[in-house]
């Protein structure tokens, strides 16, 4: 009988330890007012006055992205249908943004069903669903901010978003497909709230992208302008159905960044590799770009766009109607 | 004393072990989320394997998935009508599928295009189908349902012959003008021919009221645009469809959602996911004429590295029945084809 006891002890101590061990999944943090960014440090260029054209360093791109980058004219932006395009879920967070947090609970047993954001860029609204419901069927449609579901890990929450529109990893330039996947962590410092993004992308990056960011607690929850509006114009710039792209080898503004930065045009096409601290011993081993080239001359052929360390052969400046801009294109 | 310090510690090991085996059983189960690719059917698809899946786009509009090519089912008072009606051999599930969106007989089924995937069915669901009125049905027919093609794919599917594709697939009801319109369902419907397409004889039909457009094969989630030369299909047709669908389009809010448009395969889209699909396609079509113009011969153009397909070719380029050397080589033979 003394055993019985005992083993009933051991058993009830075992799963009460084992509950206690559980705990931090059901811990729950509340996310809840109006967060701003703090602009600083790796995320400022984004968040402001944007990158520069060509400038893809430390992004872990393949060579498809960048062959798309650098076939991209950021007068396509000037389309009207591209007017209104909205920052994708993996890159809002870098916007100028400000974000507003609040939950959503179930009336009678006060559930946690959603955790809602509305992201003042772009007037998005976005709904990260905590119960447990399955993300939808392939059929269905993508949106900017995707399909969110979340779960706690201790007091972090985890984010995953599946159904996500083509976009940019880098504004305009580096495109992100329709098939990321992101994975966000939400940690919460009293009013400091980190916001940590994985992106995975099958199409256009070799290694998930990693960003964070850092928000601070507004003290006056009615500090938030939810407004961004967006009408299209179109002002006959265009031949209907005229889409801008430089054919390869024909983009005239490959080297600017680099050598205005004083960097190896390899540097700034990006890849895996130039996300690396081993990566700056290779650096000081590449010839500094120059821009603009002494005789660039139009290929008589379409030259192969830049292959990943072979740099670049720019063609002369001066692209023509709708030539990109040296300061890049939408600055937010 | 030190015996039960020992057994404590003993079971504070165990359990502390045992816990974090728990912990990883049980995330090692949690399945991972991922975005599904957008992926082609197989040329020769094992249908007993597959599934048929059902949602509703908007308005009176439903999507069948997984039969073929996409087919559509607009359901209300007046009945049924479907766009395109998939392959033969799922014609079971299909059916099965659309009696659970409505018990109204079919009234009508319009056809996109040509394609086996897009019109195998045509035969089980005009039998299954009726058309609004006493007697017999067009022409003499039996009392099934209308089926609706451009005058253009008519011609194509006698051109090919009933040996090839039986007279049964063949659509009775065509129109020889650019557009075809018809109330249905509290709603009108339009019919917009396109010509030189896929095929020559394809058409994308508007749903006004649910704002859907169905696509047919000009816009493929999950392929570059097939490119049949041989029966009037061309580049610059396919573009022209796809810019009238950037012109009927209206997103509700920042670019997104409004006006919905089922493509010929793959996910439900919206303006935006065809204007990044017609950015691709004329970018690479200028790419090719850009080459014909500097008098390029297509060996050359095959041989130019990277591909002009290359930043595509991830997403688009997974159909190994339409691979994006066969589109450049299409591309390429539709811009140099002698015009009569």
């Amino acid at each position: 009988m003394q055993n019985v006891s005992r083993v009933a002890v051991m058993l009830f101590l075992f799963f009460a330890v084992m509950l206690i061990g559980s705990i931090p999944a059901f811990a729950q943090v509340d996310l809840t007012g109006v967060w701003n960014p703090n602009v600083q440090d790796e995320d400022n260029p984004e968040r402001l006055q944007g990158p520069s054209l060509v400038e893809f360093v430390g992004l872990p791109i393949n060579d498809q992205a960048r062959v798309w980058g650098l076939s991209y004219r950021s007068s396509r932006l000037s389309l009207s249908e591209h007017q209104c395009q909205v920052h994708v879920v993996e890159y809002i967070h870098r916007g100028p943004m400000a974000m507003r947090m609040w939950e959503e609970r179930d009336l009678i047993t006060g559930q946690l069903i959603a955790i809602h954001e509305n992201i003042n860029t772009y007037e998005q609204f976005r709904t990260i669903w905590m119960d447990g419901r399955p993300h939808p069927s392939e059929y269905a449609p993508h949106t900017w901010m995707g399909f969110s579901t979340g779960v706690w890990e201790g007091n972090m929450l985890t984010v995953t978003t599946t159904h996500v529109k083509q976009g940019w990893h880098r504004r305009e330039n580096i495109p992100a497909s329709d098939e990321v996947t992101v994975i966000e962590h939400y940690v919460k410092h009293g009013n400091t709230l980190v916001h940590i993004s994985v992106t995975e992308d099958p199409i256009f990056l070799a290694e998930p992208l990693i960003k964070s960011e850092d928000f601070t607690l507004s003290a006056d929850p009615n500090n938030f302008n939810p407004f961004w509006p967006c009408e299209y114009t179109d002002e006959g710039e265009f031949a209907r159905g005229t889409v801008p792209s430089y054919f390869a080898g024909e983009n005239p503004y490959v080297a600017q960044y680099a050598a205005e930065h004083n960097l190896p045009q390899e540097v700034t096409l990006g890849g895996a590799e130039t996300m690396y601290p081993e990566y700056r011993t290779k650096v000081k081993s590449l010839p500094v770009a120059v821009y603009p080239p002494a005789a660039a001359a139009t290929p008589a052929t379409p030259a192969p766009a830049a292959p990943r360390g072979g740099g670049a052969a720019p063609a002369p400046a001066g692209g023509g109607r709708g030539a990109a801009t040296p300061a890049g294109g939408r600055g937010q | 004393m030190k015996n039960l310090f020992l057994k404590i510690s003993t079971f504070a090991a165990v359990t502390v072990f045992a816990s974090a085996a728990f912990a990883v059983l049980i995330s090692a189960q949690q399945p991972q989320i991922r975005t599904p690719r957008q992926m082609p059917m197989p040329a020769n698809p094992d249908f007993s394997k597959l599934e048929v899946q059902t949602l509703h786009v908007q308005g009176n509009i439903h999507l069948i998935a997984g039969a073929g090519g996409n087919i559509v089912v607009q359901a209300g008072d007046d009945g049924v009508l479907m766009v395109d009606t998939g392959y033969d051999k799922m014609s079971d599930k299909v059916m099965a599928a659309l009696k659970k969106i409505s018990t109204k007989p079919i009234r009508d089924i319009v056809l996109t295009t040509l394609a086996d995937d897009h019109t195998g069915a045509n035969e089980v669901f005009v039998k299954a189908g009726s058309v609004n009125q006493a007697g017999p049905g067009l022409g003499g027919r039996p009392n099934t349902a209308d089926l609706i093609g451009s005058g253009d794919l008519l011609r194509i599917m006698t051109e090919i012959g009933p040996d090839k594709i039986s007279v049964n697939r063949w659509p009775p009801k065509t129109f020889l003008t650019p557009r075809m319109d018809f109330y249905m369902n509290d709603e009108p419907v339009i019919i917009m021919h396109i010509p030189e397409a896929n095929t020559g004889g394809d058409s994308m039909v508007w749903f006004r009221r649910s704002d859907v457009v169905v696509t047919g094969d000009i816009f493929d989630e999950t392929s570059f645009p097939h490119i049949d030369l041989e029966h009037g299909g061309g580049i610059n047709g396919i573009i022209e469809g796809l810019n009238q669908l950037l012109e009927i389009t209206v997103p509700k809010h920042l670019q997104e959602g409004g006006t919905m448009v089922v493509p010929g395969h793959g996910r439900i889209s919206d303006e935006h996911d065809v204007l990044e699909y017609r950015d691709m396609v004329t970018i690479i079509r200028n790419r090719v004429q850009n080459a014909i113009n500097k008098k390029m011969t297509l060996a050359q153009i095959k041989a130019t590295k990277p591909s002009y397909t290359y930043e595509y070719e991830l997403r688009f380029g997974n159909n190994k029945a339409w691979t994006p050397e066969m589109f450049v080589e299409a591309i390429y033979k539709s811009l140099t084809a002698a015009k009569p």
